[in-house]
């Protein structure tokens, strides 16, 4: 049996489509996208060609997606470049507590420069309530930033509640949908955003890409100084074949959604069904909430996460301990103490998240390691008594 | 049973002799796992930052770098696993504590027993590694005759680290693996050529590996800052062994039994520290000869090569790292009431300079450790 990678929420493999659509751009077709010959011209093209499908993955305009170095990037971008466009003496973010680090860090630069935020907690279900968020709201709110799904439990956050909070308080609303694009239906109107994030390589694209969708309007100072590209929003030549790569993997990702979605889904059912029945006390974390179709975040008390996943990865199974970002963290991860796990019950929480190429026969070849790898760490563990 | 039970797990510290271990015991076509133990980040007392080089130092990333870097070399899996949280209660903690008491503890003891052969231990047995190869240089063997586990000196006696590993019970030493026991380290870096590993020509580390400088005083006061609790005033008063004041201290921490550095105070002949009452802040100075001692007490003490002390033994006691194990009688001792521990009395056959309390007496009888403890 081949490893089993069962980690598509911390990368995906390259689709073989991306990855031809990108491989002339790095030989047959250098084109600087903002040259004047024709070798710019066709760069430029295919840049526009990507905007649009990005664009179409989120029914977006094509001139409102700026593309970037990946969902870290748009993550600053959006919140940075909000909060430093506007004049305002005093400013406020309202955030969550479940966000990325990505999200949360660049919230807590803010505070260190002068700016309040607030952080809105979750249900024991991972989920944020729409009223804590309105509660929240004050005449300085100069942006709210949730997250669509959550990176660790797949929760999905109400965010069309949220944007009706947003545009009523006339506030800005940012989404990080790095773990939702092509694994959900997304709609910038329906969502109510004025700015979203995504990544490539969490869709089957090249690591190094993103995009941030910018509403029409809304006015971003940029994070870098440079060139005109990106309309102003975010200089440097453009990463063409990466831009391809995404491109071509936002069409993918839309073509395939809905079928995608529910195979993975009842793949994923089967993983969460069989272990729950097969390893005793190990639960399903936030499996009553809204969930993307590919993640599950299970607790199996009594085992140590970290050596489960060393001893699943020697057995030929990729999974992980919450987010990879803090893999090596002494902290438990503040998603699972968010939504009320004591630490060592965090700590003994294990990440699976499936994508495109997960099959049938993988799920079987884990669930005949997993209940045997848990069984034999419990054995060991001064905690557990049978 | 375990399918993957001849595996062996490789505590890699990114140095030249775990990665050696690493190394042949890979080409001796073991199942190897390398693990690295993240014990302290060396990021939580920034103020402390710009000590000394903090490159080559345990936890840096760049010996995690090195051994992941090994490992790839040579095409065996690896892991680093956090034991943060652990190495601060069972090691950083009680280091502090100690020296504030006015005790010199030796953290690389208390390491190998409450995390390396452990914490890290049972790691490797969840992972499916029964065994545990570690780059010490000394000896384990099986006694046939006691039915024990046995713990022996380095044939480098110049290397020899069973001072370290007297704490090691049965258990522990029965799932140990020493390599580098029979082989000098002019053979371990001739070896780490042969296997070509990216380490080979790494100079030698040996510091606490949590203190990048060295310089534990700082340590200490920037840890108990970090811990929010307050830095009392450590200075006090240096008395000579008569109880006159002859100086002042800024702080009992900084000093070892049998230390002459720092103490400034003017004398004919050189002065030492001889004492250290911590509850009275105050150090007690003399002339060499008041440090000699020809008897101390150990506590905690750990039995390897029996089960326990029933009568006295003669045996040689090696009182700290650098010194020459010295003839004595040792004599079992009732242990202080709720401690689990055996404890002993050591009688020299002639006074030892500096018997330090918080360091280790093992107790060798020719190469073989009997067992060693905890001078009180």
């Amino acid at each position: 049996m081949q490893p089993v990678y069962l980690d598509y929420n911390s990368t995906t493999p390259v689709a073989p489509e991306v990855l031809d659509a990108m491989l002339p751009y790095f030989t047959r077709e250098p084109g600087n996208a903002s040259s004047i010959h024709s070798f710019g011209q066709r760069a430029r093209a295919a840049v526009e060609r990507a905007r649009e499908h990005v664009a179409a993955l989120i029914r977006a305009r094509p001139a409102e997606v700026v593309f970037t170095s990946g969902g870290t990037e748009s993550d600053n971008l959006a919140i940075l470049g909000i909060v430093n466009a506007s004049p305002a003496q005093r400013k406020h973010v309202i955030s969550t507590q479940i966000e990325h680090h990505a999200v949360l860090n660049t919230c807590q630069a803010l505070e260190r420069d002068g700016v309040d935020v607030t952080y809105v907690p979750v249900s024991g279900q991972g989920i944020v309530d729409p009223d804590d968020v309105r509660r929240a709201l004050r005449p300085e709110t100069l942006l709210i930033t949730v997250m669509h799904a959550n990176n660790e439990l797949g929760t999905l956050q109400p965010v069309e509640e949220i944007g009706r909070i947003a545009a009523e308080a006339d506030v800005f609303f940012h989404a990080d949908a790095v773990q939702s694009a092509g694994k959900l239906p997304l709609d910038v109107e329906a969502l109510g955003v004025d700015l979203l994030s995504l990544s490539a390589h969490k869709v089957r694209g090249p690591k190094g890409v993103g995009a941030l969708y910018v509403r029409k309007g809304a006015r971003l100072r940029p994070l870098l100084h440079g060139g005109h590209h990106e309309r102003d929003r975010r200089p440097g030549t453009e990463n063409v074949p990466g831009i391809v790569g995404l491109g071509r993997a936002a069409e993918l990702a839309a073509a395939n959604l809905p079928a995608d979605a529910a195979r993975v889904a009842s793949l994923r059912d089967t993983l969460e069904c069989e272990i729950t029945a097969r390893v005793p006390h190990a639960r399903v974390n936030c499996a009553g909430a809204p969930r993307t179709p590919n993640t599950s975040n299970i607790t199996f008390p009594f085992a140590e996460g970290e050596a489960l996943v060393i001893a699943l990865d020697l057995k030929g199974v990729a999974c992980s301990t919450g987010a990879a970002c803090s893999a090596g963290a002494v902290e438990p991860s503040h998603v699972l103490t968010a939504i009320g796990l004591p630490a060592d019950e965090a700590r003994a929480s294990l990440r699976f998240s499936l994508g495109h190429d997960t099959t049938g026969a993988e799920i079987d070849y884990a669930l005949s390691v997993i209940p045997g790898a848990v069984e034999h760490l419990r054995e060991l563990s001064p905690l557990y008594h049978k | 049973m375990n399918p993957a039970s001849n595996t062996i797990a490789v505590a890699m510290s990114g140095g030249v002799d775990s990665s050696a271990v690493a190394g042949l015991l890979h080409r001796q076509g073991s199942p190897v796992v390398g693990l690295t133990m993240q014990l302290w980040n060396q990021r939580r007392l920034p103020e402390l930052a710009g000590d000394g080089p903090v490159a080559h130092r345990c936890c840096s990333l760049d010996d995690v770098y090195d051994a992941r870097r090994v490992a790839e070399h040579c095409g065996f899996p690896y892991y680093v696993v956090n034991f943060e949280r652990q190495f601060e209660a069972a090691v950083v903690r009680p280091f502090v504590e100690n020296y504030l008491a006015g005790r010199t503890p030796i953290p690389c003891a208390e390491c190998n027993t409450s995390v390396k052969f452990d914490e890290l231990l049972t790691t490797a047995r969840q992972i499916g590694a029964e065994r545990l190869a570690t780059g010490h240089y000394a000896r384990i063997r099986w006694n046939e005759a006691t039915g024990r586990w046995e713990l022996w000196r380095a044939r480098d006696a110049a290397k020899d680290q069973s001072y370290f590993l007297f704490g090691l019970t049965q258990d522990q030493l029965s799932r140990s693996v020493f390599p580098l026991g029979e082989m000098t380290k002019a053979e371990v870096r001739q070896a780490a050529r042969e296997l070509r590993l990216p380490v080979a020509e790494k100079p030698e580390s040996q510091e606490i590996c949590f203190v990048p400088s060295g310089d534990y005083s700082r340590f200490i006061h920037a840890y108990l800052q970090e811990q929010g609790r307050a830095v009392e005033r450590g200075d006090g008063e240096i008395v000579n062994t008569e109880g006159e004041v002859v100086g002042a201290h800024t702080g009992v921490e900084k000093f070892t039994v049998g230390q002459r550095r720092g103490l400034g105070v003017a004398a004919a002949e050189p002065v030492y520290v001889v004492r250290i009452e911590p509850d009275a802040r105050r150090l007690v100075v003399g002339s060499n000869t008041d440090l000699l001692r020809d008897s101390c007490e150990v506590g905690g003490v750990n039995w390897i090569a029996f089960e326990r002390l029933e009568s006295p033994v003669r045996a040689h006691v090696k009182i700290r790292h650098r010194h020459e194990p010295a003839a004595a009688t040792v004599q079992p001792l009732a242990s202080s009431c709720g401690d689990a521990q055996p404890a002993a009395f050591v009688r020299f056959d002639e006074p030892q300079r500096a018997i330090t309390p918080g360091q280790a007496a093992v107790f060798y009888d020719g190469d073989r450790v009997l067992g060693g403890g905890w001078i009180r």
